[in-house]
C-alpha cells in the first residue's frame, strides 16, 4: 500500500506552461464561413491568465474548428457594440458573412458582464446575442460559450468549445492522466505515475473518468471523480482488467477480463458490484463500446480468425458481424448520433482511422498516418481526436468526418497518446 | 510411473501443439520474419552439486562467470538463461523452435517446487492497447498453459499481459516490432 502510494501522485495544481497541448491547424474544410468578430469594447480589461482577450479566444475557437475563417479587424473608431446602428454594406465590404459585436464592463460587485450579439451581414439581420456575468477566472469559459454559441447559430451544430478532454502524456518514464480545456488550455494531472495508464473514459456527466492503470504491475480499472483526488478500484481480478466503457446512463461499465480464461466482456456497476458476464467466446473479445440508445454492445473479437468489430444486443442474442474488409479492425466508437463507426483498420500495412456508415455499409479511410489508435468522437459527432505518431513522436490529430478539417495536438519532450473527449456541459 | 508420465506428457503436448496451431488464419504477411534471437549454447556442468548455500541477491546485472552453487535459473550459461518466446503479429502459437526452452524451464520448475514464474505476455505497438493487451494475455497463457502440462503447478506460475506498454525496444521499425512480440518468463525475486 505504501509503495502504491509513493508510485502513484496526485498533482492537481496546474502544471507548468511547457506540458500544455499546442495545437496546429494542419487542414480546412472546404468552404469556410467568413466571419467578423470585432473586438469586444472595454475588453482589455478583462484578460486571461495568458494576456488573451475574450475576442482573441473566441477567434481562436472558430478558426480551430476549420469551418470558419476569422477576418482581420481594424481598430475601429468610435468603437462598435452590442448597442451600435451596424452598418452592413461596410461589414459586407470587408467579405463578412457573419459579425460579433460585443462589450465588456466592469459591475460594482467587482464581477463583470460580457454582451454580445451576433449578425448575419449577408440577411442583414440579428440573430441574437447573450449577456454574461462572470468573474476574472471565467474568461475562457464564458470566451468558449461565445464560440458555442455562434458555432451553433450558424451550423447548426452543437458547439464542443466548452468540453474537456483527457489524454496521457508519456515524459521519460512518468505517465500523467490529464484533463484539459478542448483547446488544451488549463491542463491539470489527475493521475502520475511510474507505470502505463491508458484507456480513459469519461462518464456521461463529464463527472468521472474510468481508466486502467498498471499501478500495481498488471492492468486493473479505476474510477476517479474528476474533482476529488482519490482512486476507486472497479475491476482487480485474477489477470488483466480493462477496456472500461460506460453505459449511456452511466450506471453500468463494460469492461474486459481475463478472470475466466481469454479476454471476455463483461458488464459492472462503477463501484464495482454486480458483475456480470456478457460474451462467451473461445477467443478475444475485448473494447466494448456501448451504442448512444444503450441498446447494442460494439466490441472487437478474433472468434472469426482475426480481430473484427461485432456487436450484441444488451438484451441477449448472438453476436453479429459488422466489419468484413481487411485482416484487422479494431477499437470500434459509435458516433453519438448513432449513424456511423469510426474504428482502427489495417490497410495494406498501416494502421489508419476508418469510417463506416451503418445504414449504407459504405467504408472510408480518413487519415494517410501509419499507427493510429484510439478515436473518440467529439460529443457533437463532428471530430475525430486520435493518437498516432508523426516523426517518432506521439500526438493527437482531430479529424472531421468528411477528412478535411485536421488538427494536431502535441506536448514539447513528450508522447501524447489515448485521448477520450469528454461530453458536451449540461 | 516416470514412462506412463513422460508418454503422458508427450501426448498432451502433441495435442496442446495442434490445437495452439490456428490452421484458419493464413500467417501474416511481412511479419512473418523469425525473431533475430540466439539462443545461448548449453554450458559446461553447471548444475552440478550446489557447495554452499546461496545467500545473496545479484543486482549488478552483469554476466559473471559460471560459478559453482548458482541456481541454474541465475547462471548465464544455463539453458535456463533464455526467457523469451518469441511471435509473429497477431499470433499466439509457440513455434517449434521455443518448445525445448519452454521444455526445459518446466523440468526446472518441476524439480524445484518452491520456485514460482511470472510469464509477462507483450506485443508490438501497432494496432490496439486494449486489444494488444488480450493478445499479451493470451500470449503469456498459452506459455503457462505448457508449462502446467509439461508438470509445473498452477500455483507455481502467473501468467500477465503487458500489452503493448512496456516494449523492450523502442522505436516503430521491424526490428523493434520483432523484438516486443514477445512472452518473458521471470522467476522469483525478478519481477
Amino acid at each position: 500500500m505504501r509503495n502504491l502510494l509513493a508510485a502513484v501522485l496526485f498533482a492537481f495544481a496546474a502544471c507548468s506552461a511547457h506540458a500544455q497541448l499546442s495545437i496546429e491547424i494542419t487542414g480546412a474544410g472546404a468552404q469556410r464561413i467568413p466571419i467578423a468578430i470585432a473586438p469586444l469594447a472595454g475588453e482589455g480589461a478583462l484578460l486571461d491568465p495568458s494576456g488573451a482577450t475574450i475576442g482573441a479566444i473566441v477567434r481562436a475557437d472558430l478558426e480551430r474548428s476549420g469551418l470558419f475563417r476569422s477576418l482581420e479587424i481594424p481598430r475601429l473608431v468610435p468603437q462598435p457594440t452590442e448597442a451600435s446602428v451596424v452598418n452592413y454594406a461596410e461589414w459586407r465590404a470587408r467579405l463578412a458573412d457573419a459579425l460579433v459585436l460585443g462589450s465588456v464592463a466592469a459591475r460594482p460587485d467587482g464581477r463583470f458582464e460580457v454582451r454580445f450579439r451576433l449578425y448575419d451581414v449577408v440577411k442583414q439581420t440579428a440573430l441574437g446575442g447573450v449577456a454574461y456575468t462572470l468573474t476574472r477566472e471565467q474568461v475562457r469559459a464564458t470566451a468558449h460559450r461565445i464560440a458555442d454559441y455562434v458555432y451553433e447559430k450558424l451550423t447548426g451544430e452543437k458547439g464542443v468549445f466548452s468540453t474537456r478532454i483527457a489524454y496521457v502524456v508519456k515524459r521519460g518514464e512518468r505517465y500523467e492522466l490529464q484533463v484539459a480545456d478542448a483547446d488544451g488550455a488549463n491542463e491539470q494531472a489527475m493521475l502520475v505515475s511510474n507505470e502505463p495508464i491508458i484507456s480513459p473514459a469519461w462518464s456521461p456527466d463529464g463527472k468521472r473518468l474510468a481508466y486502467v492503470s498498471f499501478q500495481n504491475k498488471k492492468p486493473i480499472v479505476y474510477v476517479q471523480d474528476i474533482e476529488v483526488p482519490k482512486q476507486r478500484i472497479v475491476a482487480n481480478f485474477k489477470g488483466s482488467n480493462s477496456a472500461p466503457a460506460w453505459s449511456p446512463d452511466g450506471k453500468r461499465l463494460a469492461l474486459a477480463l481475463t478472470r475466466d480464461g481469454n479476454s471476455q466482456i463483461y458488464l459492472i456497476d462503477p463501484d464495482g458490484s454486480n458483475l456480470q458476464r456478457f460474451t462467451r467466446s473461445a477467443g478475444i473479445d475485448t473494447e466494448p463500446f456501448f451504442s448512444p440508445d444503450g441498446d447494442w454492445l460494439y466490441f472487437t473479437s478474433d472468434r472469426g480468425g482475426s480481430p473484427q468489430i461485432y456487436r450484441m444486443a444488451l438484451r441477449g442474442g448472438d453476436a453479429q458481424r459488422v466489419t468484413f474488409e481487411g485482416g484487422y479492425n479494431v477499437s470500434p466508437r459509435v458516433n453519438p448520433d448513432g449513424a456511423s463507426l469510426a474504428y482502427i483498420a489495417r490497410n495494406g500495412g498501416r494502421f489508419q482511422l476508418a469510417l463506416l456508415e451503418l445504414a449504407t455499409r459504405q467504408t472510408q479511410i480518413l487519415t494517410d498516418s501509419d499507427l493510429d489508435e484510439s478515436p473518440s468522437f467529439a460529443p457533437n459527432g463532428r471530430l475525430i481526436l486520435l493518437a498516432t505518431i508523426v516523426a517518432g513522436r506521439g500526438v493527437l490529430t482531430a479529424v472531421s468526418a468528411d477528412g478535411r478539417v485536421k488538427q494536431r495536438l502535441s506536448v514539447t519532450a513528450g508522447d501524447v497518446r489515448e485521448p477520450a473527449w469528454g461530453p458536451l456541459n449540461p | 510411473m516416470r514412462i506412463l508420465l513422460s508418454i503422458l506428457i508427450a501426448a498432451t503436448l502433441a495435442a496442446c501443439a495442434t490445437t495452439e496451431t490456428p490452421g484458419t488464419q493464413p500467417p501474416a504477411g511481412v511479419e512473418d520474419r523469425k525473431p533475430g534471437t540466439v539462443q545461448p549454447a548449453p554450458g559446461p556442468g553447471t548444475q552440478g552439486v550446489p557447495s554452499k548455500p546461496v545467500t545473496g541477491v545479484d543486482l549488478t546485472g552483469g554476466k559473471p562467470a559460471p560459478t559453482p552453487g548458482v541456481p541454474p535459473h541465475r547462471d548465464p550459461a544455463s539453458v535456463l538463461a533464455a526467457r523469451s518466446v518469441y511471435y509473429d503479429f497477431d499470433r499466439y502459437d509457440i513455434k517449434d523452435e521455443f518448445k525445448p526452452l519452454i521444455e526445459a524451464h518446466a523440468a526446472y520448475l518441476r524439480g524445484q517446487p518452491e520456485l514460482k514464474m511470472l510469464i509477462q505476455g507483450n506485443t508490438d505497438e501497432r494496432g490496439s492497447r486494449e486489444y494488444n493487451i488480450a493478445l499479451g494475455q493470451r500470449r503469456s497463457e498459452g506459455v503457462k498453459r505448457m508449462l502446467l502440462l509439461l508438470g509445473a503447478r498452477e500455483e507455481q506460475v502467473e501468467a500477465v499481459s503487458l500489452g503493448e506498454e512496456k516494449p523492450k525496444e523502442l522505436g516503430h521499425t521491424e526490428e523493434a516490432w520483432t523484438r516486443n512480440r514477445r512472452s518473458d518468463m521471470l522467476y522469483t525475486g525478478e519481477y
